[in-house]
């Protein structure tokens, strides 16, 4: 029991990373329809940027709180992110928005090959490992909770709160949901549509960059191809949960951590992501449009 | 019914019911289409005429009721039983679509000979024996064209053969859409909405099409263009909110006060003098509806159906909220015999004309 | 940094105005994308901890030239753009003014005596001008050998329309041939003259046409079927996977083996079409990446047959039709039968035509079933699948054929790759693989033979090429690895050529019948299906 415990705490932790990626791809998926298959790469350009600044930070200062350093490495993290994902959306998709569906598609992909592999040239192709910055474990009858994991489930649901009332109850939200049903009326209706898609990828790259952070500092290393299999796993969860809806991708994203911290503990190590692809697989066949999705009606 | 009228009758719907959630887009609806005639299914906007024709070529599955179709050569078909592909492969029936369906990439030869699918899979042995050249498939697929050559000559598109049916004007992609379901060979043709949004012209070049097609095919028409269906057809089932309200030769049809007050169209005024009769609190019923129930045609009047929102959020046996508009032949009812039924709000969409042969919607550009 | 232009302002400002605007526009986001990454560098030091090494005038270099661009493209480069007709000519490339202005008789005979000077002196080079500037100068040598090719194609390039596939598969034929050829006259021996086709013969040659065979092979499921398949290379690595263990275990022949590979890729395609294909649209893109994946980590971990990351060794190579082999130590080792020299020449040579077979197998099999029921049924299934339904079409059946179908060239393919590689790992059956081929499918204009054959080689031909460009390290110093930027600039390429044009190189539709003409069907018609 403890031990099953045990696992529900680490794939909470897991899930919770996986959640705040599955937003992204579920909220553009949501606004455009695009699969943006960069998303993984940004978040790793994420991570990428909470290293430089915890380097910065180590480099000026003798010491800093690690609470305010890690806010530091955030807030720096979603700025950059949002700036890249900000450039790429008005220089890869817009151009493309409205034509040929698979166009965006490419271009995504070839802008994911590009961000990597830009990280490769100028940061090395090596892992990049740091100290651990938060290394409390406390010890609760006997299953232990690190304070790392405590953060990550803070942070997370903080964030999903404040994204839900940005969502449900500002006009912002309100204008995104608006593009979502009808791009077109939206615009006629006086909605920035152009603007509202900015900011949607803008929101979106903000949360890889605070789960590349938190991926940073709960794993201690990052290396350039980090981006694929969490944005993989991210992208799994959202299309799992039901792409296009935002609590499917929290659940999805949980979904995703505990397959894969259970399947790890109870049966292999080395199948995990193939359980939680084939569950993925498994459900889409009874649900199509995953658990939270809404069903797509075949009007005829 | 007599086992006559079951002979010449090639379609028979009996006691149709499609729910969608809470609500019901038809509630029990019985008729049928005689061989070699046009049947045309008329009735307001919403009133569930496209979804018989789902329901008849397989896109959904009934939630109750049965339609039989009878072949030529004596074999029957339970429609509601058969996979949606095998319905125009094995019953023959072929349809046309309210918003048209073509392959608009492909030439409107090419659309023609992939109507004719079934037939050359066959000719080539399922490809591989036509991928290797061997067989009959050479002689099957000039036949093909040179079908496919005859409908376009009858839909009068043979010049535009070698262009993309997506480059045709609006009114030829229709006639393109029937000839592509004539080349599928089928005993009933179902065409939804031809006539919407054509021209005289084309709307009368339609007219000579359908008069050919009928010498060889049973005809299901929907069309809201009265003219089209008092020229053409020998039978008219009325639909309204997913009922029957009549059901008879055009002549009998046009004349029914019910058809008169629901579909054709009631006076403004008359519609307001009902509802103040009646009053408009909101009318909620228990839906409970089965074809066992003694509810026959036109004398139910607790099929409430109408077009609750458009997402559906009703499980079946909610109760129902009618919003939008009330059945207007209810609204006669109600004037003419004080139902005890109560319609709710006065319909948001602006009654039709008043004269019987004039069109409702704006069908014609 | 939003940044909002008004176009009142644009229509105001001269061009140049607006060029500077949009320059300093350009220079800020730059700076803001690259300080953290490019002025800065996580280096280990010796005692493997991270520090940070500063580039700011690498930083500054790159913003500069940003900047630069910027301007540029704004100032001259658009308001030419839009001078120019967008109207596609032969080439499919330029425009035709542009380039009719491009190719011109002068320069194509300066490019030629170029060329032809820099070939004779190409040995005494490094004594005349230096290591470094001979480098540079082989480089321009190559610019000039193409720019006069191009202008050759572009002078007969109503012929080569006219003509392409006839052309092109001759000079397919004849490539290998002209290689050696050439370079033995070069060389002045023969033996040279093979040796140094290697190169031409495997990383180009080779290395390009299994990528068409692939992208060919995928066309049918995404170009034709119109169903997005992120998963291709899975289909790939059950070839591979086939004929390495099958090959490498009994000893079996690759003639036996290669239909085995491919029955075996088309299985594991209707294996996972039959549960998947109802999904629609980015649903069952997501499971067939998802399959790839597990493909890759069941290869991965399942040591005891696969041999995990470290894959199969000592796969028997092809012989030649089971009458010679390419064993030198083989008593008929075709040197010996054919008593000529022993080189490995001959294998490749012998590869290039055998993957040149199986891609021209590929491509005839599909325009085949183009004209046949069942290829038109694939593509009225992308254009609209319901009314496809309506018209007595089984859709689960020809979506499973077309599944089946294109993993069955990507079996035959991965058994090809096997055979030539000696050796398969995992780690040649990454979703990259996947999505390059994708990628090639795309850019070549979906469902069009030429336009595939054509992105595939511009994409890998090109990046194979940069390869080439070793010299540039004597500029930029030894730690410059041309290579790394390699995937960097394909991504980027892959951009670009999708803004330029969305449809693909081919973007037109050769229609699979005809009553009086043959006529293109636009692009703007087709669809690109949903499923
Ligand atoms: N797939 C569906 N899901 C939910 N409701 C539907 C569906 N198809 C049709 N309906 C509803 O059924 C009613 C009848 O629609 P329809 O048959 O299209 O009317 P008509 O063709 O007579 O204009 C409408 O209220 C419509 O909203
Ligand atoms: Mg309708």
């Amino acid at each position: 029991m403890q031990y099953f415990v045990q696992q529900l705490i680490n794939g909470l932790t897991l899930g919770s990373i996986y959640g705040l990626i599955a937003i992204g791809y579920t909220m553009v998926y949501g606004i455009i329809g695009m699969i943006n298959f960069a998303h993984g790469d940004i978040f790793m350009v994420g991570a990428f940027a909470a290293l430089v600044v915890f380097l910065i930070l180590g480099s000026l200062f003798y010491s800093v709180p690690v609470v305010l350093a890690l806010l530091i490495m955030m807030i720096v993290a979603m700025l950059l992110t949002s700036l890249y994902n900000w450039t790429i959306e008005k220089v890869a998709y817009r151009p493309l928005r409205g034509s040929f569906r698979l166009a965006p598609l490419i271009t995504a992909i070839g802008m994911s090959i590009a961000l990597s592999n830009f990280i490769q040239v100028t940061q090395g192709p090596r892992n990049k490992p740091i100290p651990p910055m938060v290394s409390q474990v406390y010890n609760i009858n006997g299953i232990s909770v690190s304070l790392k994991q405590i953060i990550i489930v803070i942070v997370t649901a903080l964030l999903l709160a404040l994204f839900w009332y940005l969502v449900n109850r500002t006009s912002l939200g309100r204008a995104q949901r608006a593009c979502e049903q009808d791009r077109k009326m939206a615009a006629l209706l006086g909605v920035d549509v152009d603007r509202t898609i900015s900011i949607t990828f803008i929101m979106g790259a903000a949360l890889a960059a605070v789960a590349g952070t938190l991926f940073l500092m709960y794993y201690g290393v990052i290396a350039f191809s980090d981006g694929f299999v969490p944005g993989v796993k991210a992208f799994t969860a959202a299309v799992l949960g039901g792409i296009g809806s935002l609590p499917g991708a929290v659940l999805g994203g949980l979904m995703i951590g505990f397959i894969e911290s259970m399947w790890s503990a109870y049966f292999s190590i080395d199948y995990k992501d193939v359980a939680a692809f084939s569950i993925l697989a498994i459900v889409l066949i009874f649900l199509p449009s995953g658990i939270l999705g809404r069903p797509e009606v075949e009007k005829v | 019914m007599s086992a006559n009228s079951m002979k010449d009758a090639i379609l028979q719907v009996e006691h149709l019911s499609m729910k969608f959630g809470g609500l019901v887009a038809i509630g029990d609806l019985s008729f049928q289409a005689k061989r070699g005639e046009i049947t045309a299914l008329i009735g307001p906007n919403g009133a569930g005429k496209t979804t018989v024709f789902n329901c008849i070529t397989g896109f959904y599955k009934p939630s109750e009721g049965m339609i039989t179709l009878n072949g030529a050569d004596g074999s029957s078909f339970l429609l509601e039983r058969l996979p949606n592909h095998e319905i125009p492969a094995r019953a023959k029936v072929a349809r046309t679509f309210q918003n048209i369906r073509l392959f608009s990439g492909m030439t409107l030869l090419e659309n023609l000979l992939v109507a004719q699918h079934n037939k050359l899979m066959k000719a080539s042995g399922y490809t591989i024996l036509g991928l290797l050249g061997i067989g009959g498939y050479r002689r099957a697929s000039a036949e093909s064209v040179e079908l496919a050559k005859h409908w376009l000559e009858k839909a009068d598109l043979v010049d535009r053969a070698d262009d993309p049916a997506g480059d045709l004007p609006y009114g030829a992609q229709r006639r393109l859409e029937i000839a592509r379901a004539m080349c599928t060979g089928p005993e009933l043709l179902c065409l939804d909405e031809p006539a919407a949004g054509l021209n005289p012209k084309e709307s009368a070049a339609l007219n000579t099409l359908l008069m050919d097609i009928k010498s060889s095919t049973s005809i299901l028409l929907i069309e809201h263009d009265m003219s089209v269906v008092m020229q053409i057809s020998d039978h008219v089932v009325v639909l309204e909110y997913g009922r029957k309200i009549s059901d008879g030769s055009p002549q009998s049809v046009r004349t029914d006060p019910r058809v008169i007050a629901a579909y054709l169209g009631v006076d403004d005024e008359e519609v307001e003098t009902v509802l103040t009769e009646v009053g408009d609190e909101d009318v909620i019923e228990q839906l409970d509806i089965g074809p066992d129930t003694a509810h026959g045609p036109g004398t139910s009047s607790s099929y409430l159906a109408g077009p609750v929102s458009d997402t559906i959020g009703h499980s079946e046996g909610e109760r129902v909220t009618v919003s939008k508009g009330a059945s207007k032949a209810a609204q006669f009812d109600a004037k003419a015999s004080v139902a005890p039924r109560k319609p709710t709000e006065r319909a948001t969409a602006k009654p039709p004309g008043k004269s019987p042969t004039s069109k409702p919607r704006g069908g014609r550009k | 940094m939003a940044v909002s232009v008004s176009s009142e302002r644009d229509t105001v400002a001269s061009p140049v105005q607006r060029a500077f605007r949009e320059a300093l526009y350009a220079g800020a986001i730059a700076l803001g994308l690259f300080i953290l990454f490019i002025g800065l560098k996580t280096d280990q030091n010796i005692s493997n901890q991270l520090i940070l090494a500063q580039r700011w005038g690498l930083l500054i270099t790159v913003v500069v030239l940003t900047m630069l661009g910027r301007f540029f493209y704004i100032a001259y480069g658009q308001p030419f753009m839009t001078n120019q007709k967008i109207a596609d000519v032969a080439t499919g490339l330029l425009p035709a003014s542009l380039a009719s202005r491009f190719f011109q008789l002068p320069a194509f005979i300066v490019a030629i005596v170029l060329a032809v000077v820099l070939f004779a002196f190409n040995s005494a080079l490094p004594g005349l001008v230096g290591d470094k500037l001979a480098g540079g100068l082989q480089f321009l040598r190559a610019l000039a050998v193409i720019y006069a090719l191009a202008c050759v194609i572009f002078y007969f390039r109503a012929f080569i329309h006219a003509n392409f596939t006839k052309l092109g598969i001759a000079a397919l034929v004849l490539y290998p041939i002209l290689v050696v050829v050439v370079l033995s006259i070069y060389a002045w021996s023969i033996m040279g003259g093979l040796q140094g086709s290697l190169k031409w013969v495997d990383n180009y040659g080779i290395q390009i046409l299994i990528y068409v065979m692939l992208a060919w092979g995928l066309n049918i499921v995404v170009g034709l079927a119109g169903l997005l398949d992120l998963g291709y290379v899975a289909f790939y690595a059950v070839g591979a996977y086939a004929y390495a263990l099958l090959g490498s275990h009994y000893g079996l022949s690759f003639w036996i083996l290669l239909p085995v590979a491919g029955a075996m890729a088309a299985f594991w395609g209707v294996m996972l079409g039959f549960p998947v294909l109802r999904l629609r649209g980015d649903y069952l893109a997501i499971v067939t990446l998802a399959f790839g994946e597990i493909i890759r980590l069941v290869l991965i971990n399942w040591r005891d047959v696969t041999n995990g990351s470290a894959g199969v060794s000592g796969i028997p190579k092809v012989t030649f039709f089971g009458l010679m082999t390419f064993n030198s130590t083989d008593p008929n080792y075709i040197g010996k039968v054919l008593d000529i020299a022993q080189s490995s020449a001959y294998y490749k040579i012998f590869l290039y035509y055998l993957i040149l077979a199986l891609a021209l197998l590929t491509a005839f099999v599909t325009t085949r079933l183009r004209r046949m029921p069942v290829g038109r049924a694939w593509e009225a299934l992308r254009e609209d699948e319901i009314a496809c339904r309506s018209l007595g079409i089984n859709t689960t059946t020809t979506k499973l054929t077309a599944f089946a179908t294109g993993a069955m060239f990507g079996g035959f393919a991965g058994a090809f790759f096997s055979a030539r590689q000696g050796f398969v790992s995992p780690e040649s059956f990454v979703f990259l693989e996947s999505a390059i081929i994708l990628a090639i499918v795309v850019l070549g204009g979906m469902g069009s033979l030429v336009g595939i054959a054509v992105a595939a080689m511009v994409m890998i031909g090109g990046t194979e090429a940069l390869r080439e460009l070793d010299f540039l390290k004597s500029f930029f110093g030894k730690d410059f690895t041309p290579e790394l930027y390699r995937m960097l600039l394909f991504g980027m390429a892959m951009v670009i050529v999708m803004l330029w044009k969305p449809r693909g190189f081919v973007g037109s539709r050769e229609p699979t019948a005809f009553l009086r003409e043959r006529k293109a069907v636009s692009g703007s018609f087709t669809k690109e299906g949903h499923g």
